[in-house]
C-alpha cells in the first residue's frame, strides 16, 4: 500500500534475517528447529496482543490497559470454569472473549463517550482494572486449572535430534487471528476506512464514517485479542498469577512502534507489528544463547527502538532537500 | 429565468449563535452550471452561509429552500445536501494524508460499503477516469500527504466530482495557492461549470472574482448586499459593496532609515536557494517575490533559525550570528509570521486571548512564572482594536473565529513581542480587503517606529504599495533587485510571472 511502510517492513525483516545468521553461526543451538519453535511459542501471545494493538494505534488511538484486561479473563474465566465444574475449550475461549470485548468497549465508552484522550483513558483502566483484580484475588494465584487447559496441545510434531520439536496451539490461534486482522485492515474497505480514520478523525467525521462504531470497534478488538490472549497465556504457563502480564503493555507497544505503527495513527500494518515482535524475541533468545546477562535485554531493546525510531525521522535532519515536493 | 434552471434558491436565512446575529434574512440563488461568487469582508457569514446550505449548521426557523424549483424545505440535513449531490470542499480539505490519492477519491465507496473486497486496480482506473475528466495530472497511487497544497486541491475537487456533484462549494480554494495554481484551478473551475456543475466560489481575491464568476452575492454583517452580475463591476466597486466605504490604496511613503540591522551574504542552503546577498535596515520594509517554490520561505526559516545555512553569513547589527534553533532568532529579536498560519500558528482549542498573548507571557507573568490574566486581557483588547478582530468575546475558543480573523490574531501574537526584524510570510491569505490596508497600515507603522520588515508576497500590489525596495526570486537565485519607487505595480507583476 504504501511504500513508507514497505520499508520499514523490508528493514526489520532484513535485520531479523542477518540477526538470525549471526545467530546460526555464532551459537550451536539458534539454528535448531527446537529453538525455533520455542521461540515461536513464547511470541505467540505477545503476537496476539500486537496484532489487536496495531489496530487501535492506526485509527489513532492508545491502549496500554490490555495486558491487564488479558489477566482480568484469565482470573474470571478460570474461576468460573472451575465453578461449573471444569468447562471447555470452546466455553472458554468464548467467555474469554466476551470479557475481553466488554473491557475494550469500556476504554471505548470513556474515549467517545466522556472524550477523554485514549491514553489518559487506558491509564485511569489499567489502574482500575489492575486495582480490582490485586483487591478479588488478594494477590493470589490459580495453580490447579482445569485439565483442558492444562494439557498442551501439540499442532505439529517434529523429531529433532533426541527430542522432539513441537508447535503447540497458541501459536496457530496467533496466526489465525494475524491473518483476520490483515484481512480486514487491507482487503475490505472497512480498513481504509480506520487508517482514514486515525489519519484525519475530523475528515473521516465529514465523511459520514461512524465514528463510535469504528472507536469501539477498535477497542473491542484490542479487548478481543487481549482475552483470547490471556486465555493463551495461562495456558502456556499453566497457572493464573494477577499480576503476571503487568508491563507487558510496554513491550507490546514497543515491538509495535518498531514494526512502523506512529502514535498519531494512519500508519502501521500487522505484518510490521509481528516483525517487530519477533525481531525482538530474537534479540533476547539470542542474548539467551550467547550467554549475556539478562539485564543487558532492556537496554538493547531500548536502543534499538530508539535507533530504529530516529533511522525512520533521519530525513529530516539532512540538510539536502533531495526532492522538493512542491512542483507546479 | 426558467425555475428549472435554478440549483438552489434559499430564502430568509437567518442564523444566531447565541445572541450573535451571523446571517440575517439572507437570500441566496444559485443557477444551475453557473459559477457564483459569495464576497464579503472577514466575518460576514460566508462559510456560515455554506454550512447552513450543507446541513452543517440548521438555520433559524422561518428560512425556505427550493431546488430545480420543486422540493420546498425548511431546512437542509447533511443526508439531503448528500442525496442532492451538493458538496463542499473545505477550507481544510478534509482529505486523509496517509491513505493515497485513488483511496481518498473513492473514499465514499468504503464509507458505503465497508464489507466489500478492496480492488486496488479499479481504485486507480476509477480515479484515472475522473482524473482525465478535468484534464488534469495526477498520480493515484502517491499518498497524499506527500503532495503540495495545490495537489490536494485537486484530490478534493476529484473527490466530489466522483460523488457525482451538482453543485460544488469551494471555501477560499486559491487562499495558499500561487499564481500559476490559482490559474489551473480556475480552469478547472471553468470545466466543471461546463460539464453543468454548479460552482460557488469563495475568495478574497477581488480579481479572481470578477475574472471566473458570472454573479457575484455581497454579504456585509451578515445581511445580503445582493447579488450582481459580474459584467461591468470593477474591483473597486466591488470593494466598496462590501466595506461599505471607498478604500483608497495609499503607497508607503518612507521616512528615513537607520543603520543595517540585517545582512545575509551569500547566503546557500544546497537545493533551496544560492548566493542570496541582501541587507535589511531599521525602519526599512524589504519585499521579498517570486513564485512559490523560489525559495522565499526556505530564506526566511534559514534566518529565522529553523534550518542551518549550508554556507555564507548573516550578520545582525553587524556581528555574524551561527542560531542552534529559532529560539536563538526569537532572542535576537527576529519574528517570523509563517506562511501556514492557520495550522502552525495557533492552538485552535484555547481562547483568543491566550492565543495573542502566548508569545510574551513570560513578560507579562508578574511575579515570574504566575499568569496575569487581566494584562492578558488588556493586551488582547488592544490588539483587536488595532487589528480590527471581529470577535464577539475574546475568551472564545481561536476556533470560533472566521478564517481571516483567525489570522489576524496570529499576527497579534508576533507583534505583541516587539521585535527588531519581523518576516512577514504572506501576511494577508485569506484576509479581506478592509482588513488587508488595516494589516498594511500596522506595519507601516512598526516600520516608523524602526521595526525592520522583510515582506513575503506574490501579490504585485501588495508589493508595490508596502515596500522601500524588493527581490524578485528564480529558482533559489536572487533575479531582480530594485527600488520600489523606481517602478510600477504593472511591471513589478511582468517580473514576478516572467
Ligand atoms: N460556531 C460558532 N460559534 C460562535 N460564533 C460563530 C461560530 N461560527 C461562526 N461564528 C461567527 O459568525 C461570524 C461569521 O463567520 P463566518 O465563518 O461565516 O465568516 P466568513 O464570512 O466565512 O469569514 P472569513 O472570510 O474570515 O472566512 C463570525 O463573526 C464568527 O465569529
Ligand atoms: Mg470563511
Amino acid at each position: 500500500m504504501l511504500n513508507y511502510l514497505k520499508k520499514v517492513e523490508l528493514i526489520l525483516l532484513l535485520l531479523l534475517i542477518f540477526l538470525s545468521v549471526f545467530l546460526s553461526y555464532t551459537t550451536d543451538s539458534f539454528l535448531t528447529l527446537q529453538n525455533l519453535f520455542d521461540i515461536l511459542n513464547n511470541q505467540a501471545v505477545s503476537i496476539i496482543f500486537a496484532v489487536g494493538l496495531v489496530v487501535v494505534l492506526m485509527a489513532g488511538g492508545i491502549d496500554i490497559s490490555f495486558s491487564i484486561v488479558a489477566s482480568v479473563v484469565q482470573y474470571i474465566v478460570v474461576t468460573i470454569m472451575i465453578l461449573i465444574g471444569g468447562g471447555n475449550w470452546f466455553l472458554g475461549i468464548c467467555l474469554a472473549i466476551i470479557i475481553g470485548v466488554s473491557l475494550g468497549f469500556f476504554n471505548a465508552l470513556l474515549i467517545c463517550k466522556f472524550r477523554i484522550v485514549s491514553i489518559v483513558a487506558t491509564i485511569g483502566t489499567f489502574n482500575l482494572f489492575f486495582g480490582l483484580l490485586m483487591y478479588f484475588t488478594k494477590g493470589h494465584s490459580i495453580y490447579n486449572i482445569p485439565d483442558w487447559l492444562y494439557e498442551p496441545i501439540p499442532i505439529i510434531d517434529v523429531a529433532s535430534g533426541n527430542s522432539n520439536a513441537i508447535l503447540y496451539l497458541p501459536i496457530i490461534v496467533a496466526v489465525f487471528l494475524v491473518l483476520i486482522t490483515w484481512f480486514f485492515l487491507t482487503r475490505i474497505g472497512f480498513g481504509r476506512i480506520i487508517i482514514g480514520f486515525g489519519s484525519d478523525l475530523e475528515a473521516a467525521r465529514r465523511s459520514g464514517v461512524n465514528v463510535f462504531l469504528v472507536q469501539f470497534f477498535v477497542y473491542g478488538w484490542l479487548g478481543l485479542c487481549a482475552g483470547i490472549g490471556g486465555l493463551m497465556q495461562s495456558h502456556i504457563v499453566r497457572e493464573v498469577v494477577p499480576n503476571a502480564l503487568y508491563g507487558r503493555e510496554l513491550d507490546i507497544l514497543s515491538a509495535v512502534v518498531l514494526g512502523g505503527a506512529v502514535l498519531g495513527g494512519g500508519r502501521g500494518t500487522v505484518w510490521g507489528a509481528v516483525l517487530g515482535v519477533m525481531l525482538l524475541a530474537v534479540v533476547q533468545n539470542g542474548l539467551n544463547l550467547l550467554g549475556i546477562t539478562p539485564f543487558a535485554f532492556k537496554l538493547i531493546v531500548g536502543l534499538i527502538f530508539l535507533v530504529a525510531i530516529s533511522a525512520v525521522n533521519i530525513h529530516r535532519f539532512l540538510p539536502l532537500k533531495v526532492v522538493n515536493t512542491r512542483e507546479d | 429565468m426558467n425555475e428549472k434552471n435554478i440549483a438552489i434558491s434559499a430564502k430568509s436565512i437567518t442564523k444566531h449563535f447565541g445572541d450573535f446575529t451571523a446571517l440575517y434574512n439572507v437570500d441566496f440563488e444559485l443557477r444551475t452550471g453557473e459559477i457564483h461568487c459569495l464576497a464579503g469582508e472577514n466575518g460576514c457569514g460566508k462559510s456560515t452561509l455554506i454550512k447552513i446550505i450543507n446541513g452543517v449548521y440548521q438555520p433559524d426557523p422561518g428560512a425556505k429552500f427550493s431546488f430545480e424549483g420543486k422540493l420546498e424545505k425548511k431546512q437542509i440535513l447533511p443526508s439531503d445536501a448528500k442525496r442532492l449531490g451538493i458538496h463542499v470542499i473545505w477550507q481544510d480539505l478534509a482529505l486523509f494524508p496517509d491513505l493515497t490519492v485513488a483511496e481518498n477519491i473513492i473514499f465514499d465507496h468504503y464509507v458505503a460499503k465497508p464489507f466489500k473486497l478492496i480492488n486496488n486496480k479499479k481504485a486507480c482506473s476509477d480515479a484515472q477516469i475522473v482524473i482525465n475528466q478535468l484534464g488534469i495530472f495526477l498520480d493515484p497511487r502517491s499518498r497524499v500527504g506527500d503532495l503540495s497544497i495545490a495537489k490536494r486541491q485537486l484530490v478534493a475537487i476529484c473527490r466530489v466530482i466522483h460523488a457525482k456533484a451538482r453543485i460544488v462549494f469551494m471555501d477560499e480554494p486559491t487562499a495558499s495557492l500561487t499564481k500559476k495554481e490559482t490559474e489551473n484551478l480556475l480552469a478547472i473551475v471553468r470545466t466543471l461549470s461546463s460539464q453543468g456543475i454548479s460552482v460557488v466560489f469563495v475568495s478574497h481575491r477581488l480579481g479572481e472574482v470578477l475574472d471566473i464568476c458570472e454573479r457575484v452575492t455581497i454579504l456585509r454583517d451578515g445581511k445580503s448586499v445582493g447579488t450582481f452580475p459580474t459584467q461591468g463591476m470593477t474591483q473597486k466597486k466591488l470593494t466598496s459593496l462590501m466595506t461599505g466605504l471607498d478604500i483608497e490604496l495609499t503607497k508607503r511613503n518612507n521616512s528615513n532609515f537607520g543603520p543595517t540591522v540585517l545582512e545575509l551574504k551569500n547566503l546557500s542552503r544546497i537545493g533551496e536557494f544560492e548566493g542570496i546577498s541582501f541587507s535589511l535596515r531599521k525602519g526599512e520594509i524589504l519585499g521579498l517575490t517570486g513564485l512559490l517554490g523560489s525559495g522565499r520561505t526556505e530564506i526566511a526559516h534559514a534566518i529565522f533559525g529553523m534550518t542551518k545555512a549550508t554556507s555564507g553569513e548573516i550578520k545582525i547589527d553587524g556581528e555574524a550570528v551561527n542560531f542552534k534553533s529559532n529560539v536563538d532568532a526569537i532572542a535576537k529579536g527576529i519574528a517570523y509570521v509563517s506562511e501556514d498560519r492557520l495550522r502552525l500558528g495557533l492552538d485552535q482549542m484555547q481562547s483568543i486571548n491566550m492565543n495573542s498573548a502566548v508569545t510574551v507571557i513570560g513578560k507579562l507573568s508578574k511575579p515570574a512564572f504566575f499568569l496575569h490574566p487581566a494584562a492578558i486581557r488588556a493586551l488582547c483588547t488592544d490588539w483587536i482594536k488595532l487589528l480590527k478582530i471581529k470577535v464577539s468575546n475574546p475568551a472564545l475558543p481561536v476556533s470560533s473565529l472566521s478564517g481571516g480573523n483567525q489570522q489576524r490574531v496570529v499576527l497579534a501574537k508576533w507583534l505583541a513581542t516587539k521585535p527588531k526584524i519581523i518576516i512577514l510570510d504572506s501576511p494577508t491569505v485569506g484576509v479581506d480587503v478592509g482588513a488587508k490596508v488595516g494589516i498594511f497600515d500596522i506595519v507601516r507603522k512598526l516600520s516608523d517606529e524602526g521595526m525592520a520588515i522583510i515582506l513575503i508576497s506574490d501579490e504585485a500590489s501588495e508589493i508595490y504599495h508596502n515596500t522601500d525596495s524588493f527581490l524578485v526570486l528564480k529558482s533559489g537565485r536572487i533575479s531582480f533587485s530594485m527600488k520600489t519607487s523606481e517602478v510600477n505595480e504593472e511591471k513589478i507583476e511582468g517580473i514576478i510571472n516572467a
